[in-house]
């Protein structure tokens, strides 16, 4: 009787022991971004400024502002999107919608992971030989664009499918036993009842998407140039290019310029992230059924 | 209209019936888009490489000497310093990442509730959002002057420095597909145990993590093909200098690294061009390796 | 009754999930304009029969269909567009779905993917399909709300509205009162005597004396096979083909 109770003390305290533990884990990982972030602000805050937002580089780099890179993201964004999201869009709903279960399809599957699973760099490579070289599009933002679309494909994929996933398959047989069509149902009802869902998806490329760097350094992105692009044939400047190329290829560049850089890449991204998360959390919050 | 001639109706393919199966072939071809890149990418990687294979590479050569001098007279191709390099970093990256990884997704699956809980799965999710050049920056700006300060040493670029951004970097997939396979241990496992008497961490270490072995096992395996992959953060991080490591704060140059660094140098159709190119190969596959492996693992769950 | 003209004339089905026989060699004909009663217990082959008029089981990869259904004469096998063949027979199931779109939009489903457009037609056929399934007294001032937050009553009319709405010669109605109140189902009930000079109905149902006040013929099925089809009240009272039906209906075992 009394052995049981020192037993459970003992446990008890060996629980709150590994509780703490497994927190104190939790915490060491949290807590060094939580720096990182704060260094950045504090470092890279005073640098903000609608000048610095809005004026070209100057001075070899080592001074002015951001402009010509962050339009230059824009575009490699936005071209990225045009292409992946159709693509990404059509093969989610045949894997949610069409794909029997069968090898092809389990195919399928391990080539989206391996999508994901790519070295960046060698998305590169693949971008260098098809794009730039084989397809004959030289360096510019096509090219680029096209490369990031490839890499992050599986974003949309993955978010795509499991929101089309989320809508509960007594919806669609009633739709077939009322003499829809398959597409027509998709259209009529899977689509507008997943549609937030797949836009979550699309945010998390584009932040995805704007903060890559490996694969644009080869195919379109370019360390300095005077004027913005003019058409998808172009090269442009892009934000994380600029950072590495602050960074490490130009010498006596003013700390606070490369902090700012650094601040603005990471409040897009983070930015993006958070709506996409908060838009997440809205969804599930409203209930259609 | 609900007397028109029916039969014939039956039979009348109309407009929709085409949309149809216009749209059910669309969406296969998107379907099959994936695995048609995939083997595109390594057609074009191979294509590149494929020139220096069969030329001038000398396989043994190749993998055992430490000279990485492509625009050296001779050159020489020797990635034995290179896999070094990436082996060492991703190895310290792995030795700091799978513990915490581990601890946080058993934390957050097992322990952490309610707001607690969601919380720490957005801030995980946030930490696996920022970009890998952001990484490879602090990495230089942050790390850099903290590692010379505080063990006293010239240089703060190395595997040390490089071990410790791709830790933080692998940490948050491994953390979230962890605890995905801890949350599909069935709750009835552990309300069994803990009626027959367990306590918590009895449960978790008898019950919870045995069944959730083959989840975590493949977490372990995508987070080294991650830290393995990575490209800008250890090239800003590591130093990149050629060095055979024989101590954590050696500097040293991974794989990816040297790739990204030297392609925009190299002419294209060269020696050097199609060097990198054969080290892009060997990614690719080790990768896939990697990946195949961990979805077997996965998939050797399923059929027990 | 006995002259009527055949409606659907099944041969010789089989339905099978992989190597899992779930109904086999199933001979059956449904009149025009009667109310065929199926009653059996679970895992009988029900609802799988149902699903095999209609030919869902292409939407099933699991699922195989052999034999021959013969719908107004024409095998549904050779039908060239399935789905004009769907539009003619209403399916209603055990659990209502109410899609996630108004009220409104639900009935005018069907219509539209017909190619009904205009306002006013539509609206014609909203209102009268859901006075039809007895819902439009209820619903008629909340037309905008949502389909798939009524309760499971009203959306189980809903569902049958729906049905009515596609203009169907059939309607195939799977255990429809499993999640509706007695009051509700009694209503229904007296909706399907009304639909009957217009339209052909198979009830598959697990409530006997439901088949009882409602079917004009009914059919027993047991383990997959059709064991025995007759005159409802004769099924009941009259003498006993198979003694495994007086013993289900009599509730012996079920």
């Amino acid at each position: 009787m009394f052995a049981a109770t020192a037993l459970d003390h003992r446990n008890r305290r060996t629980q709150r022991a590994f509780k703490a533990l497994f927190g104190l884990m939790t915490l060491m990982l949290i807590t060094p971004v939580i720096i990182i972030l704060t260094v950045l602000v504090v470092k890279g805050g005073p640098a903000l400024s609608m000048e610095f937002l809005f004026s070209a580089p100057s001075n070899g780099m080592t001074a002015g502002g951001i402009f010509p890179a962050l339009v230059g993201t824009v575009w490699l964004v936005a071209v990225a999107l045009l292409a992946s999201v159709p693509v990404g869009v059509a093969s989610a709903i045949y894997l949610a919608e069409y794909a029997p279960d069968n090898w092809f399809t389990r195919l399928i599957n391990l080539a989206i992971i391996n999508l994901a699973g790519v070295p960046s760099i060698v998305h590169a490579l693949f971008g260098v030989g098809a794009f730039v070289l084989f397809a004959g599009f030289g360096e510019s933002i096509l090219a680029a664009s096209l490369t990031l679309a490839v890499m992050t494909l599986p974003v949309v994929i993955v978010a795509t499918r499991e929101s089309l996933q989320a809508v509960p398959k007594a919806f669609r047989e009633a739709c077939w036993n009322m003499g829809a069509t398959r597409w027509q149902t998709i259209w009529k009802v899977v689509l507008p009842n997943s549609i937030s869902g797949i836009l979550t998806g699309v945010i998390l490329e584009v932040s995805r998407t704007s903060g890559e760097t490996a694969p644009i350094m080869f195919t379109g992105a370019a360390l300095f140039l005077p004027f913005l692009p003019q058409g998808v044939l172009d090269q442009t400047m892009a934000l994380s290019l600029h950072l590495f190329v602050l960074s490490t290829q130009v010498p006596n560049v003013p700390e606070h310029l490369e902090y700012g850089v650094a601040l603005v890449l990471i409040g897009m991204v983070l930015a993006m992230n958070a709506l996409s998360i908060g838009f997440r959390v809205y969804l599930r919050g409203r209930k259609k059924w | 209209m609900t007397n028109i001639d029916r039969t014939v109706d039956l039979d009348r393919r109309g407009r929709d019936w085409y949309i149809d199966k216009a749209v059910s072939w669309l969406v296969f071809v998107g379907g099959a888009s994936a695995i048609v890149l995939i083997l595109g990418i390594f057609a074009f990687v191979t294509k590149e490489g494929l020139g220096f294979i069969l030329g001038p590479m000398n396989f043994v050569e190749f993998f055992t000497n430490p000279a990485w001098r492509p625009t050296s007279r001779p050159p020489t191709y020797g990635i034995l310093a290179l896999m070094a390099g990436t082996a060492s970093v991703t190895g310290l990256a792995m030795l700091i990442s799978v513990p915490f990884s581990l601890g946080a997704a058993i934390y957050i699956g097992e322990f952490a509730t309610g707001k607690v809980r969601e919380t720490l799965k957005v801030l995980v999710e946030l930490l696996a959002a920022i970009p890998s050049v952001v990484w490879g920056f602090i990495g230089l700006s942050i790390m850099n002057p903290l590692i010379i300060r505080v063990f006293n040493v010239p240089l703060g670029l190395g595997i040390l420095n490089s071990g410790i951004i791709l830790g933080l970097m692998a940490a948050p997939i491994m953390t979230t597909i962890a605890e995905d396979a801890l949350k599909a241990v069935p709750d009835s496992y552990r309300e069994a145990a803990e009626a027959m008497g367990a306590s918590r961490w009895q449960v978790i270490l008898k019950v919870v993590l045995p069944a959730a072995k083959h989840g975590l096992m493949a977490a372990v395996l995508l987070g080294v093909g991650r830290g393995f992959g990575e490209t800008m953060a250890v090239l800003m991080s590591s130093g990149h200098s050629i060095n055979l490591p024989t101590s954590p704060f050696d500097s040293v140059r991974a794989l990816t690294a040297t790739i990204a660094a030297e392609l925009g140098e190299a002419p294209g159709g060269s020696d050097h061009f199609r060097a990198l190119f054969t080290i892009g190969i060997l990614l690719f596959l080790v990768t896939f390796a990697i990946n195949l492996t961990a979805d077997i693992v996965v998939r050797g769950k399923g059929k027990r | 009754m006995v002259d009527a003209e055949v409606k659907l004339s099944v041969r010789g089905l089989r339905i099978s999930y992989g190597d899992h026989v779930a109904l086999d060699g199933v001979d059956l004909d449904v009149r025009a304009n009667e109310i065929l009663g199926i009653i059996g217990p679970a895992g009988s082959g029900k609802t799988s029969f149902l699903r095999a008029l209609n030919r869902m089981d292409e939407l099933d990869t699991a699922m195989t269909v052999e034999g021959d259904i013969l719908f107004d004469g024409r095998n549904v096998r050779d039908v060239r567009n399935v789905y004009a063949l769907r539009r003619r027979i209403g399916v209603v199931f055990p659990l209502p779905v109410g899609l996630p779109m108004t009220i409104y939009d639900n009935v005018a489903f069907a219509p539209r993917i017909r190619g009904i457009r205009k306002r006013a037609q539509l609206d014609e056929i909203v209102e009268r399909c859901l006075r039809r399934a007895a819902l439009w007294e209820e619903v008629k001032d909340r037309l905008k709300a949502l389909g798939s937050l009524l309760s499971g009553g009203q959306q189980q009319r809903l569902t049958i509205a729906r049905a009515l709405s596609q203009d169907p010669d059939l309607l195939l109605l799977d255990e429809f009162s499993i999640a509706v109140d007695p009051v509700t189902t009694m209503r229904i009930e007296d909706v399907l005597r009304g639909l009957k000079d217009e339209l052909t109905i198979i009830l598959v149902t697990n409530l006997v004396q439901q088949a009882r006040r409602l079917a004009d013929r009914t059919a027993f099925f047991l383990n997959g096979e059709l064991v025995e089809v007759g005159v409802t009240e004769a099924l009941f009272t009259g003498p006993v083909v198979d003694q495994r039906t007086r013993d289900y209906v009599e509730g012996r075992f079920g």
